[in-house]
């Protein structure tokens, strides 16, 4: 048996699925639920997705009250929530589980999973030429991966202790020890059960885009011939592939802690609910910041890249220009994926770090500004005097481009160890991290979907309801988020239950309450935009041309509603770039054209 | 293993074809590899951090040092060195087997396969010994000017320095984490041992059921290969961490 012969048993194997596809009808449960086709699935993550943002936006307008409103009472809450809202207010421990929970779900269920899972799958064979995904059961298997994380993590609420409250993060002895608070009880137990599956679920995920993109492209379609959505998506494969285990690692170990006596975590602190010390001894708790941060740096490229690759996209397409500097796009999302493993200890800067050692973090960390720069130029000078279409997915993918420069001018200044000494653990870094990460991503998501739902669904989004839904959110977003830049730097500090007891942040009263008005408008905003999904998918104008945005990509070459194998016939070549617009008088020319003999170089 | 002749300005990356010329599954299984890598890479430098921090470590010739049948004789290393040695030369059965796969010599395939499994297997026993062993054996140290006994666990440890005591030497109990690493990294290795040989036994059935003959390749054994020889790798850094160190 020869090498050969395996390519091309799989080859022909292929060729014989694809065969089949044409009398071959699927049951609702093959079609729907235990789906195999990339396209299906996508749409999985995406409603769990959505389902996932509305719950975990509906936490922080919860938590948003008790902030702007501390000495209220609100009775509706105790109907309804019970003993976590006694006589009508927020109590502490819900507080902290709300908090910790909406870290966690925003974090990894809505924009890892949501976002990276719903793209990666829809785009990656579409825009590669590829039947599916290199192994549709595996795909398949991480979207109920994440199905059931998600079902343990939900769940979580339900315990007589509560959810997990130490923090998205989960430092330890905080979530080691059951004594130390009512959410390190079961709750972090689920906490940790669920983001293990969860890992399973974005290595299975991961490695199926790898590959694909890697083995499945079709003729013609070199590396630099991708589309940056693709490339985008593979470096948050890598980063996720090669970032998620360490804290699975750290998962372990924390579990190990919690139920089997070992040290790795705890020493013979003292306990003041037992008075007693803890039989611990040696163990460290910093060790499990490392291991934690060794994952969660690269994981906010993992949320951020995919959101770059698709406004790269977008606002290619709707400037209907080339993207400006493609391979410096590549290279600068290279060099991202290598600083983002570097730079992990600038969340430590703190916890008693040799200066020295945070020095060179220090370094590393502001040299992701220059990637960074080189992206933001590049788009800037991408929409530069192009002839802007803007559509809702444009204004989203511009609005991201606005988020990501706003949120990463903060990040130059919590870089620096010795600003970061007075900012660490204020509302300036809830402001930095949320514009940057959070709100930037959402918008890069939003984008995605308004732009490819056609792809979808075959219809279009309502675009009215659409531009309604940007503008209140992108003033929503600066409205909440920057007057916390100033609370932060005043030291307010973040996480806390009820900072109106000090005297020097009365001032913040009035503003607190702004905040939290605005995140309920905005997060009601929210739900106009899901409306509109649901709507739209039965109701929103049909699609009377393969490809409504006049793009170059691939996936506008297959049909309307295409099948599971995604073109009928054969998957076409590629011999151009995915960004000849406005090219020799023509508007835009198709990556399946082949080069003329007259036509000017780029 | 037959390479058709490549022509030289052949252009691997330019789509259509796999770029490193093997199959998704095998791609696939090396990027797993690597994240699994990662995986121990993290359990391992978080033990290097923690036993540097110590004031005094065990010295593993003394903890390491009984041997089945030996009674009390002082072996260092002896038994894990057979361990060792089981494990690798289930790595030299698994290469024969791949290469009896190429061949499409099911019989062979077959027959190394089986001799893969019983490595794993015995390879888990002696590790079942090894743990039976540590966690049974009491031994005598020195706690707040009392002697008492102690065995290891992941919270107990008796290997610490040993200290003058009415004119004898005696051990004191040494740092936990000791125990904790030791049996949290041999243990997720010997996890990854046990669900090897779970595979291996599932690819000897489908051998047996002719599935790979009927598929006109043996790639699967290749790729229960890689995941075998991988875990055999990281053994040998777990070896060298936790015995030779």
């Amino acid at each position: 048996m020869s090498n050969e012969a395996v390519l091309h048993a799989h080859a022909a194997t292929g060729h014989a699925e694809h065969h089949e596809h044409h009398h071959h009808h699927e049951s609702f449960i093959t079609k729907y639920i235990f789906s195999q086709d990339h396209k299906m699935i996508s749409k999985q993550f995406l409603v769990t997705g959505i389902v996932w943002a509305i719950l975990g936006g509906l936490m922080s307008v919860l938590f948003r009250l008790q902030l702007g409103y501390p000495n209220e009472t609100f009775p509706i809450l105790e109907d309804i929530l019970g003993k976590w809202a006694k006589g009508g207010k927020i109590q502490p421990e819900f507080y902290y589980a709300l908090v910790t929970m909406h870290g966690t779900v925003l974090v990894f269920f809505v924009l890892t999973a949501g976002l990276s899972g719903t793209f990666s799958n829809l785009l990656i064979p579409l825009q590669c030429g590829a039947r599916d995904m290199a192994s549709p059961f595996l795909n398949m298997l991480s979207y109920w991966f994440f199905f059931i994380s998600s079902i343990i993590m939900l769940s979580s609420f339900f315990i007589e202790t509560g959810a997990a409250s130490g923090g998205w993060t989960s430092y330890p002895p905080l979530s080691a020890i059951g004594d130390f608070s009512e959410g390190s009880k079961a709750g972090m137990d689920c906490w940790l059960i669920s983001m293990a599956l969860f890992i399973v679920s974005a290595l299975l995920g991961g490695l199926n885009y790898i590959a694909t993109v890697l083995n499945m492209r079709t003729k013609g379609l070199s590396m630099t011939k991708l589309p940056l959505t693709i490339w985008a998506f593979f470096f948050t494969a890598v980063l996720g592939v090669l970032s998620f285990p360490v804290l699975l690692s750290g998962a372990i170990l924390l579990l190990f802690d919690r139920h089997l006596g070992t040290s790795f975590y705890l020493s013979d602190i003292f306990v003041s609910k037992t008075q007693t010390a803890l039989p611990n001894e040696g163990g460290s708790a910093i060790l499990y910041q490392h291991l934690f941060w060794f994952l969660g740096h690269p994981e906010v490229y993992i949320i951020l890249l995919p959101a770059m690759g698709m406004a790269s996209e977008i606002i290619s397409t709707n400037s209907r220009k080339p993207i400006f500097g493609y391979m410096a796009m590549v290279g600068s999302l290279f060099a991202i994926c290598i600083l983002a493993f570097l730079v992990w200890a600038h969340h430590m800067f703190v916890t008693g770090l040799n200066p020295f050692l945070g020095a060179f973090f220090v370094l590393l960390t502001l040299l992701i500004a220059v990637p960074s720069a080189i992206k933001v130029f590049n788009w800037l000078t991408t929409l530069w005097k192009g002839n802007i279409r803007f559509t809702p997915a444009m204004l989203f993918a511009i609005g991201f481009v606005s988020l990501f420069i706003s949120g990463g001018l903060t990040g130059i200044y919590l870089g620096n160890s010795a600003l970061d000494y007075q900012l660490h653990d204020t509302y300036f870094v809830v402001a930095h991290f949320h514009i940057v990460m959070g709100v930037a991503s959402m918008f890069g998501m939003f984008a995605g979907i308004y732009h490819w739902y056609p792809k979808m669904f075959g219809r279009h989004l309502n675009h009215t309801l659409g531009y309604i839904h940007f503008w209140v959110t992108i003033c929503g977003a600066y409205l909440i988020f920057w007057p916390m830049h100033y609370q932060g730097l005043a030291g307010a500090p973040r996480r806390y239950y009820d900072i109106s007891n000090w005297h020097f942040l009365k001032g913040f009263d009035g503003l607190n309450q702004f905040i939290s008005t605005v995140a309920l408008i905005v997060f009601a905003t929210q739900l106009l935009f899901v409306f509109n999904y649901f709507f739209s998918m039965y109701k929103g104008r049909r699609l009377t041309t393969k490809n409504p945005w006049g793009s170059t990509t691939l996936e506008w070459t297959t049909p309307i509603n295409p099948g599971h194998g995604n073109w009928p016939g054969e998957i076409p070549e590629v011999h151009r770039w995915a960004y000849d617009y406005s090219k020799d008088g023509r508007d835009f020319i198709p990556q399946t054209e082949p080069i003329g003999a007259e036509e000017s170089h780029h | 293993m037959a390479q058709t002749a490549v022509p030289q300005e052949y252009k691997w990356w330019s789509g259509g074809k796999s770029p490193f010329n093997v199959s998704y599954g095998k791609l696939m299984m090396w990027y797993f590899l690597m994240s699994d890598a990662f995986t121990f890479g993290a359990f391992l430098i978080s033990y290097g951090t923690i036993r540097f921090s110590q004031e005094y470590w065990p010295n593993p010739n003394h903890v390491f040092n009984a041997f089945p049948g030996a009674g009390h004789a002082d072996l260092p290393l002896a038994f894990v060195s057979l361990m060792t040695f089981i494990l690798i030369i289930s790595s030299v059965t698994m290469v024969l087997a791949v290469h009896a796969g190429h061949n499409m010599d099911k019989k062979g395939v077959q027959k190394y396969m089986l001799w893969t499994i019983l490595g794993g297997i015995a390879f888990l026993s002696c590790q079942a010994w090894e743990w039976t062993h540590l966690l049974t054996g009491y031994h005598e140290v020195l706690i707040d000017g009392k002697l008492t006994t102690l065995n290891t666990t992941v919270s107990h440890n008796p290997w610490g320095a040993h200290v003058e005591y009415n004119g004898q030497h005696v051990g004191t109990p040494g740092p936990v984490a000791f125990g904790g690493y030791f049996f949290g990294i041999t243990g997720f290795h010997g996890f990854h041992v046990f669900s090897g040989v779970v595979i291996n036994i599932i690819m000897y059935i489908m051998t047996t059921k002719d599935v790979f003959h009927n598929r006109g390749h043996y790639e699967m054994i290749e790729k229960a290969g890689l995941y075998w020889h991988f875990v055999d790798l990281v053994w040998v850094f777990v070896f060298l961490c936790f015995y030779l160190i």
